[in-house]
């Protein structure tokens, strides 16, 4: 997806299992990117795959990408205002979920796993403390603005991107979203963060409040002009 | 080619603190585009908001006070004295004092253009003479009651952190324009 991704496996001195997360994201990238001309991504967006032939792996990520446009009124959509199939609002996610849910499976208590800025932990670091994890600022990336303590929940941080704005209104594409610039939002998982926070994105200022409604959810909004305006709960997270 | 760009690098890094700090202190008049949450809320009068389906019912708040959406640059002043977030070599060689007006850059919800200021061989100010428009703020005064949820002014952390969480960088335009704007400076 070119992404950086992180692993921390603490206490973990063979290769094999970073081995195994690398290479599940890279299965997973082969299968969903859009920068890669035979991905089934691609494949399916140039009608060369029937909806029966659908892999389950593409199946699963459709079927959240369906329930997720559902829940958020149609404000997340995996189809572009251009016409173009594109699931990469859910798939970093996904993806780390499908890890942790290995690393759960193998016995693995302590770690960190990232796509691009979408994280998600479990136990505690290698200095036996939780995990923290900082909200970069989106007008100087070498700064943080915001230090997190996500005990175990997923954050994933939806926003204007560097390589050209993957973000529209699906209501009306031709609007390009303005005013925000940053929506972090902390979920049961990853996985459910990240579509939460490309849905809400997407809804402009409103996504904040509409993070609020969701129970279960906390988030952090970054506008223009440098004004964050975070949910009733977010301040849990903090310490 | 590499020291220019180093140097320029490390010129818009600064200035990009520079108007970091701006801010992260209380908005000027000409922010009117944030209409904090926390401060104004409205009645409805058409513009739809989606609602979510596990949406528990959030409290309204009283009506609004409007505010003026008519947008304006402000002069974003160089607060002084203005440390550089991490130690940074000087730039080589003295800008010439003045006052230059940088090239359109293209930040996909708008455009910014910003005109730079030199006194003393140093950058003093940075005034946006173009920042995308909040066309979303109209809609916002026009949209339903929104519940009190806090605010704040984002300020830089110094604190050690495992992992980062962000959105790519959004001030790329910003860079761009005051990057042409202290080329010419440099001339």
């Amino acid at each position: 997806m070119g992404m950086p991704a992180v692993v921390e496996l603490v206490g973990v001195a063979e290769a094999a299992p970073f081995e195994r997360v690398f290479s599940l994201w890279d299965e997973i990238d082969a299968r969903f990117s859009t920068y890669k001309e035979h991905s089934e991504t691609m494949r399916i967006g140039r009608g060369e795959v029937g909806e029966a032939d659908f892999s389950p792996d593409m199946q699963e990520v459709l079927a959240l990408a369906e329930r997720t446009r559902a829940e958020s009124n149609g404000y997340f959509d995996v189809r572009r205002p251009d016409g173009v199939f594109d699931p990469s609002g859910i798939v970093k996610g996904w993806a780390i979920a499908r890890a942790a849910a290995e690393l759960r499976r193998d016995g693995f208590a302590n770690w960190y796993l990232e796509i691009g800025g979408d994280i998600q932990t479990s136990g505690q670091d290698e200095h036996g403390r939780e995990w923290s994890v900082g909200i970069r600022n989106p007008f100087n990336r070498d700064e943080i603005v915001k230090v997190l303590y996500p005990h175990g929940q997923g954050v994933a941080t939806s926003g204007t991107a560097a390589r050209g704005a993957h973000i529209y209104n699906p209501h009306n594409p031709a609007e390009p979203i303005a005013a925000i610039v940053s929506l972090t939002v902390i979920g049961p998982d990853v996985c459910e963060a990240d579509r939460f926070a490309t849905a809400a994105f997407a809804m402009g200022r409103q996504g904040i409040v509409f993070i609020e409604g969701l129970t279960g959810f906390e988030g952090y909004l970054i506008d223009e002009a440098g004004i964050a305006t975070m949910t009733s709960g977010f301040e849990r997270f903090l310490s | 080619m590499k020291k220019f760009l180093l140097s320029l690098f490390v010129v818009a890094t600064s200035a990009g603190y520079v108007l970091y700090q701006y801010v992260g202190g209380t908005p000027a008049a000409a922010d009117i585009q944030t209409a904090p949450i926390a401060q104004t809320t409205t009645t409805t009068s058409g513009n739809s908001t989606p609602p979510p389906s596990t949406a528990t019912q959030v409290a309204t708040t009283q009506p609004a006070k409007s505010a003026p959406v008519k947008t304006q640059p402000t002069p974003i002043s160089a607060p002084t004295p203005a440390p550089a977030p991490a130690p940074a070599p000087k730039p080589k060689g003295q800008y010439t004092d003045g006052t230059y007006t940088g090239s359109t850059a293209d930040a996909y919800y708008g455009y910014v253009q910003v005109e730079a200021t030199i006194s003393g061989g140093k950058l003093t100010n940075v005034t946006f003479l173009q920042y995308p428009n909040d066309r979303s703020t109209s809609r916002y005064i026009n949209s339903q009651a929104m519940p009190l949820l806090k605010q704040e002014a984002i300020a830089a952390q110094s604190a050690h952190v495992s992992g980062v969480s962000g959105a790519s960088d959004t001030s790329a335009a910003f860079i761009q324009s005051l990057g042409d704007a202290l080329t010419q400076a440099k001339a």
